[in-house]
């Protein structure tokens, strides 16, 4: 496809975890669906489908995002983390771990995109204050509403 | 969700973009959607074509002029602002972009989207009246500078017209600036919101209480005589399930004067 005309579908090359993959996808699909449906990730979660919950937050070129709120055409060319990324074979990343010490996951829904969020917060802050943790979470919900074990994982976690 | 069929085009600089706008009346910018992807969702947008502008360079970066006028691209993300050396030369850009959303809208969503959106619960059209920033708008013929005061028109409406593009946003230099909104939940949609700048005569923005941006410009920052030149301008504001427009009313007044006394005490 040329740049200067419109496509419905397009070629994209996309690199998730490590391993680079080429597909043709529509221009109308969701990188969260790009990457649950055609890749068979379905660590990366769909909740409100509107942009509010962080169900879907993954890692795009270092910067964490929303799945649901960006095309899998805009990713092409992009390097991309999920949770599936996060453990290294069997072994559970310190993060993950904090998470599995304080029970910080109820029903579990929310789990991977406040993973995510987590992961690119202590990337950038490796020591946050309190409330620099609960900014760094402020876009996942945990509709269970088991917010502080989730913060004291995290804060361990950083220490 | 799935969204409608959609066509999509990668221009790769700001003429061909504009090329692609004129060439279908169905065509839009796509800057970070973190507004468009929604309204696509709900289907209260249909577009027939998307025009991405997340390849063209001309419209990213911030930079610094001599006279210190900050000329901020409008593909500049949130998180690109609170970041930016050079943004610290109007410290208000920053402070209010980290209140928008969260950090992952903060990562996509650009200050053009923003604007462009003119969405009256949108912090930054108030802050960049207040400001009186100018916007440059590029379309086939070369590029024109507004002011904001010319820049929004309505709700979801702006001086840019069909086949043009919002390229980049001039801010002049200052720091006596304030900003105050009450929102939906800590960091949430404001339900009123004003800015004020102190630089020179004081200018005040409010948001949320009509289609545009209510700029003001009371001679005295005292707090009577802010709330005076609100309970003066002839608002229009919303009722809805947050707020009733007399309540809007009212707090455009309480947000005024707590953004002019942040700007009062940013002076010194």
């Amino acid at each position: 496809m040329e740049a200067g005309t419109f496509a419905n579908a397009r070629t994209v090359s996309i690199t998730v975890n490590g391993t680079t993959y080429e597909r043709e996808v529509e221009a109308r699909k969701l990188l969260i669906h790009f990457i649950r449906d055609d890749l068979d990730l379905t660590g990366s979660h769909v909740g409100c489908d509107t942009g509010n919950c962080g169900a879907c937050s993954v890692i795009v070129d270092g910067t964490l995002v929303k799945s649901c709120m960006l095309l899998a055409v805009q990713a092409d060319g992009s390097s991309i983390e999920t949770v599936e990324g996060l453990a290294d074979g069997d072994e559970l990343s310190k993060l993950q771990q904090s998470f599995k010490d304080h029970h910080a996951l109820q029903c579990g829904y929310c789990t991977p995109g406040m993973l995510m969020s987590a992961t690119a917060l202590l990337r950038e802050n490796p020591h946050p204050s309190e409330d620099e943790i609960k900014k760094g979470l402020q876009g996942n919900i945990c509709r269970c509403t088991g917010y502080w074990n989730i913060f004291d994982a995290v804060k361990a976690a950083s220490q | 969700m799935l969204l409608r069929e959609v066509g999509y085009a990668r221009p790769g600089s700001l003429g061909e973009a504009i090329e692609l706008l004129r060439s279908d009346d169905g065509a839009r910018a796509l800057a970070g959607g973190q507004t468009l992807i929604n309204v696509m969702k709900a289907r209260a947008g249909s577009p027939d074509g998307l025009v991405d502008l997340g390849w063209i360079e001309e419209l990213k970066g911030i930079e610094l002029g001599g006279d210190g006028t900050l000329e901020i691209g409008a593909m500049a993300t949130y998180t690109e602002i609170m970041e930016s050396g050079e943004a610290r030369a109007r410290p208000i850009l920053g402070i209010v972009c980290g209140q928008i959303a969260d950090v992952q809208v903060r990562n996509r969503g650009t200050i053009g989207g923003n604007v462009c959106t003119n969405d009256p619960t949108n912090h930054l059209p108030p802050l960049l009246a207040a400001v009186d920033a100018q916007f440059v708008i590029a379309g086939e013929a070369g590029s024109r500078t507004v002011s904001a005061e010319e820049f929004f028109l309505g709700v979801y409406m702006t001086a840019v017209g069909p086949g043009e593009l919002l390229t980049s946003i001039r801010v002049p230099a200052g720091r006596a600036d304030g900003f105050s909104a009450v929102t939906l939940g800590a960091e949430g949609t404001c339900i009123a919101s004003a800015a004020a700048s102190l630089n020179g005569g004081l200018r005040i923005a409010l948001g949320c209480v009509d289609a545009v941006p209510v700029v003001l410009q009371p001679a005295s920052a005292d707090a009577d005589a802010v709330r005076a030149a609100v309970a003066g301008a002839n608002l229009d504001p919303p009722s809805d399930v947050h707020a009733s427009a007399e309540y809007r009313a009212h707090l455009a007044q309480v947000v005024a004067v707590r953004a002019v006394a942040q700007a009062s005490e940013n002076r010194s």
